[in-house]
């Protein structure tokens, strides 16, 4: 699965948990520039994530992610 | 983890178009309830169920109503949190029937939000509070091997709970549920730990299995979490990486297990849980065609695996029945072929006695389901249909969406288990009367034939041999009683639903007049079939505020004699006018001239159809009804 592929079944799961299908992934975006980014979404947002690539993240992982390109460049390491 | 309960599969998967139906709900107008619960009746994963919560809470801040879902709202008290919980809830609910509002305190004020009177939770008018603790809530020391220091602790548990307990019913008088305590899955010891008196889990085993004999005691509620994370396995049950995380009590794969379970218990407090199962016959009370295969051919003995799998769900069945659930049977089939397994196969666990509706006939399901359902004088929303065949369930479902239709998977040895899992029959209490129930039903069968015989029906009434018991509520009623108010719908007056403590409430306040009535007859005691609660309202005046009956003794003239009996306690307590009052549902229309029938005047009539009604007291004198009257328990001068 290569990074546009990544960013497009992102997107998909984003409009799901935030229920909002405006938002536009870029590598910059962060949890303050989306509309209800708080930490219990954030776990839902992991969560959905982590089942629908079949991954699970480490918990020092889950700490260290700060922005979109982040999540891409962690799942992309572990696909 | 096993997805029949993870992914909740005995309901429908969700369409792909899940979310645009879900969008499209603000355009739909109507009955927005039943379009709701609709929706929520397909196995929602946790997205799903929050994204369909949040368009209930925009439907309610636009003000639309959520007719018929029945309102209720749930204080929750927790340890943990609880946020990522409350959208499956009010969600779930749906799924039930109810509209759920949940009122939710900080996180972790359990103690402060129980015991101050201006807390959240008491200010709250909840109908019920839900504390969700888990173990780690507790004050728990563990005591290797000292039964003494252990029991201690155990008895400072259950103080701990009683006095959260107190708090709730001295300032808000809400429904308590307890959870039970989910044990972690890490042993100190390994096995020994639930032999050695004082480790965590023999600790959390007493504390249990005490809590759950308080709770029945003390007329609360219990939520089995330490059942449910069983079920799933306790490894399942807990995640020690999102505890650590965000202080999840659990793994958020069992979110939608847990918030069904909470809505099932609600629902069952307010009186919705199903009353009876629709069997379908081939392939699913038993193995192959009868049609077809004849007496010899279907599989439905044991030491044939598909026999004993088929075996299984008619044991399941005739569970349900003993605890008073209503047997039906729906098949596509001769009437005479249909029953010929019932009356000659030698293996077959269940009989023609324990089917109270038997429709074999080539009518479609949805027409004999609906069938069934007049004959029991039952709602569509009480049916459960059980059927192997998907475009059965599928055209039922369609037709009928208020009947629950459990999805089967292909292998019918876990037929009994998906039954199960769903929990439609979800009890909060039982009551002896439940044992007899199912039967209560057939023995009606038997007076409808003899009505037909004895040829008149005051000979008929005379026949039976009726003993009418009038009582004052008491504690040993008040499991029926509570009962009776939160779950009879059609001969109701006013379908005023309230819980054990305001069942209680109006039990020990002595203006308020009460009565619980008992009917025998010669086929056998019927048990509580009505109840009723008078206030008073101005001097000298009884509002009924409550008057029910099950409909079992519909016809018999049970209506007058209860009159008679609140007009005696009127005259000794110096009343003067009894008000009663209509208000309509769309169950109860045939009670609509109940107090015209006994010689009320009508006062009023309201836009919405409700109706006022009054009759004097010296001069009332109902119709005398074939029966013998016995007055148990009224206090001679109670002054009301």
């Amino acid at each position: 699965m290569d990074e546009s592929q990544i960013y497009a079944l992102l997107a998909k799961i984003f409009e799901d948990v935030f229920d909002d299908d405006s938002i536009v992934l870029r590598p910059g975006l962060s949890a303050k520039d989306v509309d209800g980014w708080d930490s219990l979404t954030h776990i839902r947002l992991l969560l959905t994530i982590e089942r629908a690539f079949k991954i699970k993240f480490s918990t020092s992982e889950i700490g260290k992610l700060a922005n979109v390109g982040d999540l891409v460049a962690l799942i992309q390491s572990r696909i | 983890m096993n997805p029949l309960y993870a992914e909740l599969q005995w309901l429908p998967p969700a369409p792909a178009s899940f979310s645009a139906l879900v969008k499209d709900l603000g355009h739909r107008s109507g009955a927005i309830g039943e379009q709701l619960r609709a929706l929520a009746s397909y196995a929602l994963d946790l997205n799903q169920l929050t994204k369909l919560a949040k368009a209930i809470g925009k439907l309610r801040s636009e003000g639309r109503p959520l007719t018929p879902l029945a309102p209720f709202r749930l204080a929750i008290l927790s340890n943990s949190t609880s946020d990522l919980l409350v959208p499956p809830l009010v969600a779930s609910a749906v799924r039930h029937g109810v509209a759920l509002e949940v009122v939710q305190p900080c996180y972790d004020q359990v103690a402060q939000e129980a015991l101050s009177p201006d807390s959240q939770v008491n200010r709250s008018k909840a109908d019920a509070v839900l504390f969700a603790l888990d173990y780690r809530a507790l004050p728990l020391k563990t005591s290797l091997g000292d039964i003494e220091a252990a029991s201690a602790t155990v008895q400072g548990v259950l103080g701990y709970l009683q006095t959260l307990r107190e708090g709730i019913k001295k300032h808000v008088n809400a429904v308590c549920i307890f959870q039970s305590f989910a044990p972690p899955a890490e042993p100190q010891f390994g096995s020994l730990d639930r032999a050695l008196p004082g480790t965590l889990r023999w600790l959390l085993d007493e504390i249990n299995r005490e809590l759950a004999a308080y709770v029945l005691a003390s007329g609360d509620v219990l939520l089995d979490v330490a059942g449910l994370a069983e079920t799933v396995g306790l490894a399942n049950w807990h995640d020690p990486q999102l505890w650590n995380l965000a202080k999840l009590p659990f793994s958020d794969r069992l979110i939608p297990l847990y918030a069904d379970h909470v809505a099932r218990t609600v629902s069952a407090l307010r009186g919705k849980s199903r009353k009876a199962l629709i069997l379908d016959l081939d392939n699913t009370v038993w193995g192959g065609v009868i049609g077809d295969d004849g007496l010899e051919g279907i599989q439905v003995a044991q030491g044939d695996a598909r026999g004993e799998a088929h075996l299984a769900v008619q044991r399941y069945a005739l569970e349900l029945r003993q605890r008073g659930i209503i047997l039906a049977v729906s098949s596509k089939n001769t009437d005479e072929v249909a029953r010929t397994p019932f009356e000659k196969h030698p293996e077959m666990l269940l009989r023609l006695e324990h089917i109270a509706v038997f429709q074999a006939n080539w009518n479609d399901k949805a027409t004999n389901i609906q069938a069934i359902a007049d004959e029991l004088s039952l709602g569509l929303d009480a049916m459960v249909f059980l059927d192997d065949n998907p475009a059965e369930r599928g055209l039922v479902r369609k037709l009928l969406p208020q009947v629950a239709v459990p999805e089967l998977p292909e292998d019918p040895a876990y037929y009994a288990r998906t039954l199960a899992a769903g929990g439609y029959f979800e009890a909060v209490s039982f009551a002896q009367e439940d044992l007899k129930r199912a039967g209560f039903y057939q023995d009606n069968a038997c007076r409808a034939s003899l009505q037909k015989q004895a040829g008149g029906v005051d000979a008929y009434l005379a026949s039976l041999e009726m003993t009418i018991t009038f009582q004052p509520f008491d504690s040993t009623g008040r499991a029926r009683i509570v009962q009776l108010i939160n779950k009879s719908n059609q001969y109701n007056l006013t379908t005023r639903r309230y819980t054990d403590p305001e069942v209680e409430e109006a039990e020990c306040d002595p203006s308020v007049f009460t009565l619980q009535v008992r009917l025998s007859d010669i086929f056998g005691d019927n048990g509580m079939i009505s109840v009723v609660i008078c206030r008073p309202c101005e001097a000298g005046v009884w509002e009924i505020d409550t008057w029910l009956m099950s409909c079992r003794v519909l016809g018999r003239k049970v209506e007058h004699e209860i009159l008679r009996e609140i007009l005696k306690h009127a005259r000794a307590a110096g009343i003067r006018k009894l008000a009663g009052t209509y208000r309509p549902t769309e169950r109860n229309g045939l009670v609509a001239d109940h107090y015209l029938k006994l010689g009320f005047t009508k006062m009023s009539e309201e836009e919405g159809g409700l109706t006022r009604w009054d009759l004097p007291v010296a001069e009332a004198e109902p119709e005398n009804a074939p029966m013998k009257v016995v007055s148990l328990g009224f206090a001679p001068a109670k002054g009301y």
